[in-house]
């Protein structure tokens, strides 16, 4: 009974933990934009979504592990071997950053619709 | 695990690159030195970055592993009434150029401030994740 009240945020409390993986991940990026030889990464949102929301879950029940991460292809390669391009990672970053909190406010909106039924009034 | 550790791994790389800016600032203080306190003269020194694994799940912060100095030779300028001047008149300077140590400066400085930006960003989206259900 009680798990109904909350299978409704399951959904969007994993978008909300995938979406802090990637932002960490993308603070890496842009940490080591100056660091000899590191290799950028990141992951397909979609497909680790769709893995943490089926049953059958690779990656366990939230959460990035670090084989699950790919490289990123680098556009202009640097005689370093750094492969961070800082201008996508920054928009990648900002990006990320408004969809975690769009997931921050479906979570707001279904916990005052369920507050509002709780209530009756 | 959560985004907590996004102000550790852009806070290692703020203070990796404030250490750049340091050696930058020592290399440009120095540009003119002609011998340091072991007689020799200043040779201009780098910062080398390296990943260092933040947490658990692949998280990459950085570090300064090691400051190198470059070796090559200084100029030489012939200066004879100079007091460090050896046998021939010439003075060894210091081989810092100072237009690689602005452009460093300018990297440093920019990527300085990409992290500060990492890191409000971060802030804000933790302080809006407090208020959930408020």
């Amino acid at each position: 009974m009680l798990d109904k009240l909350t299978s409704a945020l399951d959904f969007q409390s994993k978008a909300l933990l995938l979406r802090a993986d990637r932002q960490r991940l993308i603070a890496g990026n842009i940490a080591n934009a100056d660091t000899p030889g590191y290799a950028a990464r990141d992951f397909n949102f979609a497909d680790a979504l769709r893995d943490a929301t089926s049953g059958t879950n690779a990656r366990g029940s939230a959460g990035i592990k670090d084989g699950d991460n790919g490289y990123v292809v680098q556009s202009q390669p640097s005689l370093d071997g750094n492969s961070v391009d800082l201008d996508r990672e920054r928009a990648a970053f900002a990006d990320n950053a408004v969809r975690y909190e769009a997931t921050l406010r479906f979570i707001n909106a279904e916990s005052k619709t369920m507050l509002s039924a709780i209530q009756g009034q | 695990m959560s985004m907590f550790s996004i102000f550790g791994i852009s806070g290692s790389a703020v203070s990796a690159q404030s250490q750049r800016l340091n050696v930058v600032a020592s290399n440009l203080a120095n540009v003119d030195a002609v011998a340091g306190p072991d007689g020799q003269a200043y040779k201009a020194r780098q910062v080398v970055f390296q990943t260092v694994p933040y947490g658990s799940a692949g998280d990459a912060g950085v570090r300064v592993d090691a400051v190198t100095e470059n070796p090559t030779a200084g100029r030489r300028v012939h200066e004879p009434a100079n007091p460090a001047a050896d046998a021939e008149g010439y003075v060894t300077h210091s081989n810092v150029n100072p237009v690689e140590e602005m452009v460093n400066m300018i990297s440093a400085s920019r990527s300085y401030q990409n992290n500060i930006e990492v890191m409000n960003t971060a802030k804000n989206l933790l302080l809006k994740t407090l208020q959930i259900g408020q």
